[in-house]
């Protein structure tokens, strides 16, 4: 059942349940931080429309900065701007930024230890039509290995709207995973934004599922469905990939036995992968990893694509029930 | 800054470049692998900045309202480490740790180590963008200081160089002067063989920028191009300087072989024979 003490939203699985993309909560997020933090700088290129930065250069046009589709020139100005003493986001597709920017990022954000906060919108094969060109699927892999980062996967729009605040509390560069689409609202402005979070406990539990992103919907849908076949199991919301809380991956993964990870991303290098170095070093124990299988997506419908490229509930219940 | 330079000043500031070249022919062949001809090319144009130029204060390194010495090229960083132990940033001796474990002079610079290296570099094409951001952040703040960004002309072969300038240009960026080495060699050869860059200077003001060319081996030449540059508040200024690559050393003036390689013990002493004898003079 889902945990009563997150304050979750209780709505969650009828059929009227609010439904709100990630990069709408970045966008409250941001103009929030406008509001708060005289400091705090938004750059795009030629995105600002579909990342949400649209509201925050409509109320603080002289703290906005239009570079057009130049990627990697933005990242370096918010390197120079983050050693300044602004607080820059930088907002594009994942596949452009970080992606293309790679190594600007990796030498004037990281190296360089700039204060900038990357939001990568449009992660995940749920970037849908537009096809694999703009569907970031290695992102977590190629961001992960920078020393330093820290990577947030909010899980839903109120989720990511926390995110976005806490990043510009942290001195030193941090990822923003953001996915397109509208998605059922997992929690409520009381649930606390904490880096790993049980959403679903049972009783004697066979598995735990971490899942990460908008996935995380799917997981809970997989854990009522099992629980209704008298198969109980854990969900953690995966909100901070890294630093990892391997504290908590440990104790959970004792708790459950078995392990199974769900992420939009190839399973190569992502979320899986890291807490699979945690596990093989503290717990090692059977695990199943659902994601992208070393291959690219293609245009289509988001939930078609989640069918075909196997990141549904039902393939979730399927690689449980392979472990248990 | 002031433009004006007394006939006593140029004469200590010419010893000081070449004294800058002695460090940097030391350090090389010291560490045994670095950049050379871009390193002594670019000496003249250091000591303008570090004993002339620039406000800074070597024992304040991060003083809120100082200069901004961006090196993008960062492949040229002896000579910048030279300058700035002769000026005072730290011990001349740390000179010889370059390269080496343990050392804050890293091969290509980092920053804040040490002190005073205001962006890490090396990854070419990057550094102006670095300027627009401390530039837009000193807008923001209302600052009083100035961002001087030193660039190399290999490095226009980059892409992320030529946004940075169209950024610049529509913004208006007159906070910023650019100083491109223009000393014709990349590391494979000469800049116009391997990607032409000509016509330079009509490149940049179909950019918007307001453009000097002039010889950057000339110390008062350049000083004086600095000063101009510095009244221009309308749109962002490149000083195009015309440098000679491995200048002071004769056998690797303008041999675009040097552009990569440390001298060897031999040639070293070669070198420093020659920069000694311009000393005695």
């Amino acid at each position: 059942m889902l945990n009563s003490d997150l304050k979750l939203n209780e709505n969650l699985f009828s059929a009227n349940v609010e439904q709100k993309a990630t990069r709408e909560g970045f966008g409250e997020g941001l103009s929030e931080l406008g509001e708060r933090n005289q400091n705090v700088v938004v750059l795009s290129a030629d995105l600002s429309e579909s990342t949400k930065a649209e509201d925050f250069a409509k109320k603080y046009p002289n703290r906005y900065f239009e570079c057009g589709v130049a990627e990697q020139n933005m990242v370096a100005i918010a390197a120079g701007l983050g050693v300044s003493g602004k607080i820059p986001f930088v907002c594009s597709y994942s596949v452009f930024s970080p992606g293309k920017a790679w190594e600007t990022v990796r030498t004037t954000i990281i190296y360089n230890n700039s204060n900038v906060k990357i939001a990568g919108h449009h992660a995940g094969i749920m970037t849908g039509p537009d096809g694999a060109t703009h569907q970031a699927t290695e992102d977590i892999a190629s961001v992960r290995a920078w020393p330093g980062i820290q990577i947030f996967s909010p899980c839903d729009a109120i989720e990511a709207k926390k995110a976005t605040l806490k990043s510009a509390e942290i001195v030193g560069p941090v990822y923003l995973r953001l996915s397109r689409e509208k998605i059922p609202t997992i929690t409520t402005d009381q649930t606390p934004f904490e880096d790993i979070q049980l959403f679903w406990i049972s009783k004697q539990p066979k598995t735990v599922i971490f899942a990460t992103g908008h996935v995380l919907y799917q997981a809970l849908l997989a854990a009522r469905e099992l629980e209704e076949e008298g198969i109980n199991v854990l969900v953690a919301n995966v909100a901070v990939i890294k630093p990892l809380n391997e504290q908590k991956i440990v104790e959970f993964a004792k708790q459950a036995g078995k392990v199974v990870t769900v992420e939009d991303h190839q399973i190569k290098g992502g979320m899986g992968s890291a807490i699979a170095e945690v596990l093989a070093k503290e717990y090692p124990t059977k695990m199943e990893f659902v994601g992208l299988k070393d291959t690219f997506a293609e245009s289509g419908k988001w939930p078609e694509l989640m069918l075909k490229y196997g990141l549904d509930s039902k393939t979730i219940k399927q690689a449980v029930k392979k472990l248990v | 800054m002031t433009s004006s330079l007394s006939k006593e000043k140029l004469a200590d500031l010419l010893k000081k470049a070449n004294q800058l070249r002695v460090f940097v022919i030391e350090m090389l062949s010291e560490a045994r692998s670095g950049h050379t001809a871009g390193s002594l090319g670019m000496a003249d144009i250091f000591t303008a900045f570090y004993f002339h130029i620039l406000k800074h204060d070597p024992k304040n390194p991060t003083f809120e309202d100082r200069d901004r010495l961006v090196l993008s090229n960062g492949h040229i960083c002896p000579v910048q480490y030279a300058a700035m132990a002769l000026s005072g940033y730290f011990p001349v001796d740390e000179l010889k740790t370059l390269r080496k474990i343990g050392s804050r002079l890293q091969g290509h610079p980092h920053r804040t180590s040490p002190p005073g290296i205001e962006t890490t570099s090396g990854p070419l094409g990057e550094g102006l963008s670095q300027a627009i951001g401390m530039a837009l952040a000193k807008k923001l703040d209302s600052k009083d200081f100035h961002i001087y960004c030193l660039t190399s002309d290999g490095e226009h072969d980059e892409g992320n160089h030529w946004e940075a300038v169209m950024f610049a240009g529509k913004n208006k960026l007159s906070s910023i002067t650019q100083v491109v080495d223009r000393n014709n060699i990349q590391i494979c050869g000469k800049t116009e063989d391997v990607m032409p860059l000509e016509p330079l200077s009509e490149k940049y003001k179909a950019f918007n920028w307001a453009v000097f060319e002039i010889d950057g081996n000339n110390i008062k030449e350049f000083i004086e191009a600095v000063g101009k540059a510095r009244e221009i508040l309308e749109k962002p200024v490149v000083i195009i300087a015309k440098t000679i690559p491995g200048k002071g050393v004769s056998f690797m003036e303008n041999d675009y072989l040097w552009h990569g390689k440390a001298p060897t013990k031999e040639e070293a002493e070669r070198a420093l024979k020659e920069l000694n004898s311009y000393m005695a003079e």
